[in-house]
């Protein structure tokens, strides 16, 4: 099948999707269980990401702008702005697409191959709504969470390495942060937040959902999610970027 | 009652089945046997609506599936229990939960009717005292035994069984057998079984279909099976050593 084929079923994929469900109860219930699996189970990674990542930021910043002409506090104003702009937003993205996406398209493609979602489907079940709606939900709800804890450790991470290592004062980290902060940045880094939650969950569930054969094929599926949800995830980071900042 | 029409089913450039007519009676375990490949699983998931036939017709009680909209197929398929050939249990649901997931998503009943059909279809298998386990903590016929009460939970009108016996040592084979047979005449539905183990045919088979190189080749009764002389036919049935006693002992002749 060529990609215009794929992307005609993954479009078709997200109708039977998005159908209405026949209990919400239950639809409810898995998507708060989805929830925790795809969310709060991925904080502690995100958390060891985040800290790490806000302390080198602020370590290079640092080594690379080390001019007299350079007021200190600049160190943590681009801690700040690379932080919220792009490395929460879209690294920690490309890392649950990893994490999330890989267990999404591996779960659903072994329902698949143990004819599970065929199960499904004679019970007149809506398998793409039941299995993948939820997990939409899910991750779109948390993601922003994540994102937001990931922001402030972040910076929180810069904060410790740049005074442990005494390359920036506290004061000059603390006005770094604060100076020139526009609330707008947020709004932007939660919007492509929930977009690139939304591709993450859709692309897995598309590889999973059309798996064929067996054990290796769920493999392949769970590879094949992870490296499509990336490159369309920094397609539309691209575009979402030009967007809404320009 | 089921009845095909006239079924053919192409994937690409592969005729996989070719001008299938069939009836499948109400109150019988209807079987449908072949060689691996001869394309009688595809029969099946055609009927169930799971592939879509390049030509032909389904009618289930003279309703023809494929012309049904999207909520009329809906209310056909709540009328369909199907056991899968690896039995298809939720894994992540105990066995409880897999005889619930039907109830809970279409029945129009409290919670505790719900539980109270769950375990009667449970018990009716044996295997109420299994409930909490999980299917990876079962036996292949114990998976089976829940898959049976998973299909039954809805009170259905028809039921397919794929390859029950695949994987089960002969005397779970026959009480699986043995128990489908049981709850087509005791609920009065319609049973497709699709099988190629022999032992299942002369055990529970009343309406006998042979699918060879994707037509169908012959139909009949077991008594009439023995006694067939279609040359393919023969081959199939007559492929282990047993069956030949089986013939020798029942007909005087090898």
């Amino acid at each position: 099948m060529g990609i215009i084929g794929h992307i005609g079923r993954y479009f078709l994929l997200l109708k039977d999707t998005f159908s209405r469900p026949e209990r919400a109860s239950i639809y409810w219930r898995r998507t708060v269980e989805e929830m925790d699996l795809l969310g709060l189970k991925s904080l502690g990674i995100v958390a060891l990401l985040s800290f790490f990542m806000g302390a080198v930021i602020t370590i290079q910043t640092k080594t690379n702008i080390d001019s007299p002409l350079i007021q200190a506090w600049v160190v943590g104003f681009a801690t700040r702005q690379s932080t919220i702009l792009e490395f929460s937003p879209t690294i920690i993205a490309l890392i649950l697409a990893g994490k999330v996406g890989s267990n999404i398209a591996a779960e659903i493609g072994s329902m698949r191959v143990k004819e599970q979602i065929d199960a499904l489907d004679i019970m007149g079940v809506n398998s793409a709504g039941y299995l993948i709606l939820p997990k939409i939900l899910a991750s779109m709800l948390i993601n922003p969470f994540l994102v937001m804890v990931s922001m402030f450790l972040s910076i929180f991470g810069g904060y410790i390495a740049g005074t442990a290592t005494g390359i920036v004062g506290a004061t000059d980290y603390l006005q770094g942060i604060q100076t020139g902060f526009i609330p707008y940045h947020v709004t932007y880094a939660l919007i492509k937040t929930v977009v690139f939650a939304f591709i993450i969950a859709t692309v897995s569930a598309y590889q999973g959902y059309y798996t064929r054969g067996g054990t290796r094929e769920v493999g392949i599926s769970s590879t094949q999610a992870v490296v499509y949800s990336n490159v369309v995830i920094l397609i539309v980071n691209y575009a979402l970027t030009q967007i809404l900042l320009i | 009652m089921i009845e095909v029409k006239g079924l053919s089913k192409r994937f690409g450039n592969t005729q996989v089945l070719t001008d299938i007519n069939a009836v499948f009676q109400r109150g019988q375990v209807n079987q449908i046997i072949g060689k691996s490949g001869s394309g009688k699983s595809v029969l099946a998931k055609c009927i169930v609506g799971l592939h879509v036939p390049e030509e032909g017709q389904v009618l289930y009680e003279g309703r023809s599936f494929h012309d049904m909209d999207r909520d009329q197929k809906k209310e056909v398929r709540q009328e369909i229990g199907m056991l899968f050939q690896g039995s298809a249990l939720f894994d992540s649901l105990n066995v409880l939960q897999n005889v619930l997931f039907p109830l809970q998503m279409f029945a129009t009943m409290s919670k505790r009717e719900m539980e109270e059909r769950a375990h009667f279809c449970l018990k009716r298998v044996n295997i109420l005292d299994k409930d909490q386990l999980f299917p990876s903590e079962l036996s292949g016929g114990m998976q089976k035994r829940v898959g049976i009460a998973r299909a039954i939970a809805m009170n259905p009108k028809y039921l397919f069984c794929d390859e029950p016996n695949s994987g089960l040592d002969p005397q779970t084979s026959i009480l699986i057998d043995d128990l489908i047979k049981e709850i087509t005449e005791e609920f009065d539905i319609t049973t497709i079984v699709i099988t190629h183990d022999m032992n299942s045919v002369m055990e529970t088979g009343e309406n006998i279909i042979f699918i060879n190189q994707g037509r169908k080749w012959w139909e009949g009764t077991k008594e009439e099976l023995l006694n067939s002389d279609n040359k393919e036919l023969n081959e199939f049935i007559f492929a282990g050593g047993l069956m030949r006693q089986v013939k020798k002992a029942m007909t005087g002749r090898s």
